[in-house]
């Protein structure tokens, strides 16, 4: 396989955003600073992808008034995922994998305040006899939390130190809509909402958008001294049914941890819009107490539906690029209660890598 | 004033979906007042039936009815119900496994608070006052006190194979125009059409965008368009559809204002169908004052001013 | 490293229809999937990886219903990519599947696409009204009708050119048992004679709205050694340029220009229309015909439509031109681009049925979208790429 790096990494976000659901006016900003990072221009980049979600949006093809942002005369080589920004990346890198390009730029976008975004995902379920129930995303999540409490698996005093880490973290971090952590004690006082989950264990309602650049080879190393090498990239999907699924686990976000070598992690950044998620992520990917985990502050802080899981890639990229860490997890999920999930690891150096 | 123009949209349909054989046998039982499960190729019955095995990915074929009582596998707490869902007061989801099913399945149970669920507490289905072969026939599920049973459904109305389900799907969105796009809406609320010309490929858009197409540069400088301009081309509409507006024959074109780059499209009217040439010279006719709002619609259409038509060559770039 | 060989030895399709009421959205899919895994004697137990394509998650009202739709699809415990490109999406989502073994990352993957329009209405779903926006007045021909009149004034095609197509694939479709429409007895004369809906374009110059679905399962040489008549790839482009853009060609698009000199240059073919067997060409209205064999440069500019008027789109012609019947006898959307790839790889494995062009060893398949600006397309042979 191909050496390919993250070198590129910008994003926005914000609680509501005022403009247009197809974030142009977000995106030209991003890119740019894109441009900066790289020395290039537009006409640099050999793939573009970009995901987005046309049900966030409320209408049929979002997507297509995106690709201005890019300037798209001459005509560019293009693509689109109804997914997170790191599928979108996962095209990329297997486009570059084919020989075909050696750079790519990937974006995604969503506007999540401009409906109600836990009632819209409902959408995402079983159409017949799940949808018209309208179960949102956070009663689902609680369904979860609570196999799991009930299982002994975890406890509300673990939850809490998820959420207090990541507010904590995300006072560092200018892009964290929610920050601002206390104690544990403090955080386990707070009323309850959705029993058995509590505000702060709950992602955000988030918009923005975000993008990432991908190099092979020497493209890579003419852009950042220390590129961070996608040394092994993994997704797997489970079936949607909250009954034929032991909530507790993800066997997903397992399988795509065990088919690359994570030893050696430094930090973690992993995609849990909700504080018990990360738990499950920890231990199916079998990370312990000597990784840092969300050093950016998490999804708990800021949550940009379509890009959230993709900026995971940029914050632990970052911690390549930076000389911080030498090894680097990153992680993406989608779907009700960590139905589909997506692991990468970064690297300083382009040995060990898995495929 | 707000930095762009926001108004509420609610995309909504009511989806006609065929259910095949096997959603179809459930509802079908809902609406005869039994639960039914498929069984697996690993024996296990699972509620509702799953289309395909998931281990030999045939499709169902073997469905057991199972009783309308069950336990509480987990559950969580709806404080803000959100529109549609079973209830419109506080209640909890739930897992519930129904005595004769190996599997929980989801709905929704109704409760008062919280403290009156646990985990492992006993439920039964409470059926809807009329069924018809949907998911919502079941209204919920109740809390069975010690000694209670399953309550027996009524007799349904028909006992065909249900083979198709209404999906009513209603979102409401706050829909916010760029920037860009606020201009020109605020300018047609004034009586002008207003664009803005890239400062990278000085062409004049209308309406401005947040991104030149061609060079990803937002249009700056703003330029007020004048209200004549050409027909590049058109095509004359025939057909009824749903939420016409005018009766056909008429003619959807592309105009291209003078001073602008790209071309709008809009209605020709104030002359027959059949004379609308490529190349006519036409001008926009507004709606009264009193009627404008901030859309193109508050032009009404556009109708020839009389001038000669313009060369092919001025405008054969634009097509 | 250039890219590994990869090859298509599974083709599934549905049988295509207004609307499909005895299946689900999962039994669409897997009526194209099973006939797909028969083809290639593979198992679903087989599969690496599954690419799922549709167009707007609207249609259904189901938002990335890949999710839901995981495991009737086999896709549980296995990678699972949806994309969505507008019209071409059914033709980039077979690009994407083919690149995943072109990459080396997998060896057997399967790739389906699907729409199920009679769920809802598409006219509906394509336009919403949005606030400020003024509503569609024209309807869904509407927005291609103008430039259809483009291209008439620009090359001076006479008027019955779209009919001769229409005609043509209409015919064409009663050799394929999967089409949806099969109007027998439809003439040129007929044609002209149907309502002008959005005039210069006819009724039956349009296509219907289907629910369908199409499978392929595309795999590397190793695997490609099992099946007697591999459709092996030869090249794979996609472009995509602006809906609306100053002085944009929307009649010769240059997005689609592009990905044709690259395509052809990727499969190293010099002249098309010599080289190119059997052309699935993504034709909704009949127009487009022309218009394409333009824009894809098997004729010069302005040219087209006398390839048309000469018959030689048609079957026994020097380029045909939708043998399967194409996109105006079934357009199940999403899918409507992957049948292009489909039906372009029956035809270099020999395996079109009725609707073979005998001897075919290259083929094209075409596929577009949104408003003529996302445009994706492969080459197949019957050789393995000797580049």
């Amino acid at each position: 396989m191909r050496d390919v790096a993250v070198v590129g990494f910008a994003q926005r976000q914000m609680p509501e955003f005022d403009g247009s659901p197809t974030c142009v006016e977000l995106l030209v900003p991003v890119f740019k600073e894109l441009y900066e990072q790289t020395g290039w221009t537009r006409r640099d980049v050999g793939f573009w992808c970009s995901g987005s979600s046309d049900y966030l949006a409320g209408r049929s093809f979002s997507f297509v008034q995106a690709v201005d942002a890019i300037g798209v005369i001459p005509p560019v080589n293009e693509s689109h995922v109804e997914m997170d920004l790191a599928w979108a990346m996962y095209e990329a890198w297997i486009k570059i994998q084919t020989g075909e390009v050696d750079t790519a730029l990937v974006y995604a976008f969503g506007k999540s305040s401009a409906g109600v975004l836990r009632r819209t995902l409902a959408l995402q379920l079983e159409p017949y006899t799940m949808t018209p129930l309208w179960p949102d995303t956070v009663s689902l999540a609680g369904l979860q939390a609570r196999a799991g409490l009930d299982a002994g698996v975890w406890d509300e005093r673990a939850m809490a130190e998820v959420a207090n880490r990541s507010l904590t973290d995300a006072e560092k971090n200018e892009y964290a809509i929610r920050k601002g952590g206390s104690s544990v004690d403090e955080l386990l006082a707070r009323p309850m909402y959705a029993d058995p989950l509590r505000k702060h264990d709950c992602s955000p309602v988030t918009d923005g958008v975000a993008a990432l650049v991908l190099a092979a080879g020497d493209k890579a190393r003419e852009v950042r001294e220390r590129p961070a090498w996608l040394t092994g990239i993994s997704h797997y999907v489970d079936p949607m049914g909250m009954g034929v699924r032991d909530l507790t686990r993800s066997p997903s976000a397992q399988r795509a941890g065990a088919a690359l070598d994570l030893g050696g992690v430094e930090v973690a950044e992993l995609h849990a819009p909700f504080s018990h998620q990360e738990l499950i992520l920890r231990t199916e990917l079998g990370l312990g107490d000597d990784v840092a985990i969300n050093p950016s502050g998490g999804a708990l802080a800021s949550n940009p539906m379509f890009s959230a899981g993709g900026i995971r890639v940029g914050e632990a990229a970052k911690k390549i690029w930076s000389g911080e860490a030498d090894k680097t997890l990153a992680h993406a999920t989608s779907g009700p209660a960590l139905q589909q999930n997506l692991v990468c690891t970064l690297s300083g150096s382009t040995e060990g890598k898995n495929n | 004033m707000s930095r762009t123009l926001q108004a509420p949209v609610t995309v909504a349909f009511d989806y006609t979906r065929s259910t095949g054989p096997v959603v179809g046998r459930f509802l079908s039982g809902l609406r005869d007042g039994v639960v039914v499960g498929g069984r697996t190729s690993a024996g296990q019955v699972v509620v509702p039936p799953l289309e395909f095995d998931p281990v030999t990915h045939e499709a169902t074929t073997e469905f057991v009815e199972v009783s309308s009582v069950g336990t509480v596998t987990s559950w969580t707490w709806v404080p803000e119900p959100v529109k549609d869902q079973p209830f419109d007061r506080p209640f909890a989801f739930a897992l519930v496994t129904l005595d004769g099913a190996d599997v929980p399945f989801l709905h929704a149970l109704d409760v008062a608070s919280p403290a009156d669920v646990t985990t492992g507490m006993r439920v039964r289905v409470r059926w809807a006052a009329e069924r018809v072969g949907h998911i919502n026939d079941i209204a919920g599920f109740e809390p069975l006190a010690p000694g209670e049973a399953e309550v027996a459904a009524p007799a349904a109305a028909s006992d065909e194979p249900v083979t198709g389900v209404v999906t009513k799907v209603s979102l409401d969105y706050n829909y916010a125009a760029s920037p860009e796009e606020s201009l020109f809406y605020r300018g047609l609320n004034e009586g002008r059409i207003m664009g803005q010309r890239c400062p990278t490929c000085q062409k004049v858009y209308v309406p401005p965008r947040s991104a030149c197409p061609a060079d990803g540069t937002p249009t700056e400088e703003e330029v007020e368009l004048s209200q004549t301009g050409t027909i590049t081309t058109f095509c004359i509409v025939n057909v009824p559809f749903l939420g016409q507006k005018i009766t056909p024959p008429y003619v959807s074109a592309y105009v291209l204002l003078d001073g602008a780059d790209i071309a709008v499209l809009h209605l020709i009217l104030g002359v027959p169908a059949d004379e609308v040439r490529m190349g006519m010279r036409v001008k926009a006719v507004w709606k009264p004052k009193d009627e404008w709002a901030y859309s193109l619609e508050n032009i009404d259409h556009f109708a020839p001013t009389g001038d000669p038509d313009a060369e092919f060559d001025t405008y054969k770039q634009h097509l | 490293m250039g890219k590994q060989p990869a090859a298509i030895i599974g083709i599934g399709q549905t049988h295509h229809r207004a609307k499909r009421e005895d299946v689900s959205m999962a039994g669409l899919c897997r009526e194209a999937i099973d006939r797909a895994l028969l083809d290639a004697n593979l198992t679903l137990d087989d599969i690496d990886a599954i690419v799922v394509g549709k167009a707007p998650d609207l249609f259904e009202g189901v938002m990335m219903p890949e999710l839901f739709l995981a495991e009737a699809l086999g896709a549980a415990g296995k990678p699972l990519l949806r994309v969505h490109t507008a019209g071409s999406v059914g033709g980039s989502t077979a690009i994407v599947a083919s690149s995943l073994v072109q990459a080396g990352v997998h060896k057997r993957v399967l790739t389906v696409a699907y729409e199920k329009q009679s769920e809802s209405n598409a006219m509906w779903a394509l336009s919403v009204p949005l606030p400020f926006n003024m509503p569609v007045h024209a309807g869904a021909g509407g927005y291609f009708a103008p430039h259809v009149r483009s291209y008439i004034r620009r090359s001076g095609a006479p008027n019955h050119i779209g009919a001769i197509v229409a005609a043509k694939d209409r015919n064409n479709a009663l050799k394929n048992p999967y089409a949806h429409l099969h109007n027998e007895g439809t003439t040129v004369e007929s044609v002209m004679a149907s309502q002008m809906l959005w005039d210069p374009i006819r009724y039956d110059e349009t296509c219907p709205s289907s629910d369908g679905a199409c499978a392929l399962v595309i795999v590397d040489e190793d695997t490609a050694k099992m099946s007697p008549n591999p459709a092996w790839i030869h090249g794979t482009v996609m472009r995509s340029e602006a809906t609306t853009a100053a002085e944009r060609d929307q009649v010769n698009p240059q997005a689609g220009r592009d990905a044709a000199a690259a395509l052809w240059k990727q499969a190293g073919i010099t002249s098309p229309i010599d080289e190119i067997d059997a052309a699935e060409i993504y034709v909704p209205f009949s127009w487009f015909e022309p218009m394409w064999l333009e824009n894809l440069g098997f004729a010069a500019e302005g040219d087209g439509w006398k390839l048309t008027e000469a018959g030689e789109t048609a079957m026994t012609g020097k380029i045909p031109v939708n043998c399967s019947g194409g996109v105006l006898s079934s357009n199940p959307i999403g899918a409507s681009g992957m049948l292009r790839f489909g039906e372009a790889a029956l035809q270099v494995r020999g395996a079109a049925g009725e609707h073979q062009v005998e001897g075919a060893r290259k083929a094209l398949g075409h596929a577009y979208g949104g408003g003529s600006q996302f445009f994706a397309m492969w080459v197949v042979g019957s050789e393995k790429p000797t580049n």
